[in-house]
């Protein structure tokens, strides 16, 4: 579903992706964690090319990221991502904030749009705040109707960037669980984050990044038993120690 | 020193006043609304990558900035003609110098309201399948716009200030209407005190007005 094949970016000089490599079948969870600038985002938001890269190629679903003739808006409308910061429009209600892409990429008319952001606000236990500006919902909540924004595109895969680290601990747990069953629901993942409770209940792969590479790529009961790398090691016994 | 003020003066040259102001209000609306939309079209421009484009922009903009609003009014009123061949009124030919000065100060406002949305809201814009325009109209205009009305309205009332400045080109706006009438009648302190205070009206209902509209639109 989402190949990634050597690839690198160079900010001027310097290297911020070396020679990647990173292959995610259809149903498939994978995890990707590692020291901050070790690269985890930049690698993620190459896949649905919001940052350009350098060297390499990236597929999703068989479609060139890089090539100059894909339609990039189109592709990306299949990819969800969900973003740190949330990022959900703040002159928008969470109802109109699902709604807008529906209506303005995938043509839906109102009432089918509307429909669909009642179901999934329904499904994340949000319909009673349906009306409200993100402004007047806690970080959980609007992580969670951001989650929802991009379901709402019926994607083919989902990306997350660090979902949880701008959420205080007590709303890491909701966001988590929505997470969680979207996951079991077989929806193709590729997440950034330092949850390892997460990645152990549903990750079918950890992948480690460190200075731009990929240091370990692993099943993962194999990551959690014996991770190869001293670097994954030390970085393990660091984020577990409390 | 009151005691002479004479209300007749004033009743009697209310039709006259009144024209003077329709100009006043005519113009500041025709070119605060076409400054908008030059401005913004400008404004994007500026922000474009394509850098001719843009450079191009910002030396209009700078240009325009550096230059007395009367000798663009002065410009445009002996140029037009020449370069069209054809004879404008004054009215629209102040009318376009107002467009083009305004344009430029709205430009530079509303760039900066452009680039006080954050960055991460025009991924997730695109991450969302939005194409880079729609991304601009529906996402972050809409964000700029909040945080530029303050400053647009500020812009805006000085617009409304400077129409006074037509009289240069033979028109006659409110000020000059009422100048008229001071003259005529020998009633300076009549006519100027009622200038300022609807000076004073206008302006600070166009600012409750535009308050009430943030608050109605959660803007």
């Amino acid at each position: 579903m989402i190949e990634v094949k050597n690839v690198s970016k160079w900010y001027s000089s310097f290297r911020v992706l070396d020679n990647c490599s990173l292959a995610i079948a259809k149903g498939e969870v994978v995890v990707i964690c590692g020291p901050s600038g070790s690269g985890k985002s930049t690698l993620i938001k190459c896949i649905n090319g919001l940052e350009p890269f350098t060297q390499g190629s990236i597929a999703v679903d068989g479609i060139s990221v890089g090539d100059r003739s894909t339609n990039l808006p189109k592709l990306r409308a299949r990819i969800g991502m969900v973003f740190q910061n949330f990022e959900l429009f703040p002159h928008m209600t969470a109802r109109q904030n699902i709604m807008l892409a529906q209506q303005k990429v995938l043509n839906r008319d109102n009432a089918a749009a509307d429909r669909k952001a009642q179901e999934l606000l329904d499904r994340i236990g949000l319909a009673d705040h349906a009306g409200k500006y993100p402004a007047q919902l806690s970080g959980g909540q609007q992580q969670r109707v951001a989650i929802a924004r991009a379901l709402a595109m019926d994607p083919i895969a989902m990306l997350f960037d660090e979902p949880t680290s701008a959420l205080d601990p007590e709303m890491i747990t909701e966001v988590l669980d929505v997470m969680v069953r979207l996951a079991l629901d077989g929806m193709t993942m590729a997440v950034v984050t330092h949850e390892m409770g997460f990645a152990r209940k549903v990750a079918h792969r950890v992948v480690f990044m460190d200075q731009g590479t990929i240091v370990e790529d692993a099943p993962k009961e194999e990551f959690f038993g014996t991770p190869r790398s001293e670097r994954a090691q030390q970085f393990l016994s660091k984020i577990l120690q409390h | 020193m009151f005691a002479g003020f004479d209300f007749d003066v004033l009743i009697k040259s209310l039709p006259f006043l009144w024209l003077g102001m329709q100009l006043t209000l005519q113009l500041t609306v025709l070119a605060v609304g076409g400054g908008l939309i030059l401005g913004t079209v400008l404004a994007v421009i500026r922000l474009s990558p394509i850098k001719p484009l843009s450079m191009a922009v910002a030396a209009y903009v700078n240009f325009l900035r550096s230059m007395p609003l009367i000798l663009v009014i002065f410009w445009f009123y002996t140029l037009i003609p020449r370069v069209t061949g054809t004879s404008v009124s004054s009215f629209y030919s102040v009318l376009i110098a107002f467009i083009m000065f305004e344009a430029a100060y709205y430009s530079e406002i509303i760039r900066a309201g452009i680039s006080s949305v954050r960055r991460g809201q025009i991924s997730a814009a695109l991450a969302l399948g939005l194409t880079p325009p729609q991304a601009m109209r529906y996402v972050v205009l809409p964000q700029a716009v909040r945080n530029m009305i303050p400053v647009l309205l500020t812009q805006s009332i000085i617009m409304l200030q400077d129409t006074s400045l037509v009289y240069v080109v033979g028109l006659r706006d409110f000020l000059t209407s009422a100048e008229i009438v001071a003259g005529r009648d020998n009633r300076p302190i009549e006519l100027y005190l009622t200038v300022a205070l609807v000076f004073l009206v206008v302006c600070f209902s166009a600012s409750r007005l535009v308050n009430l509209m943030r608050r109605r639109y959660s803007l």
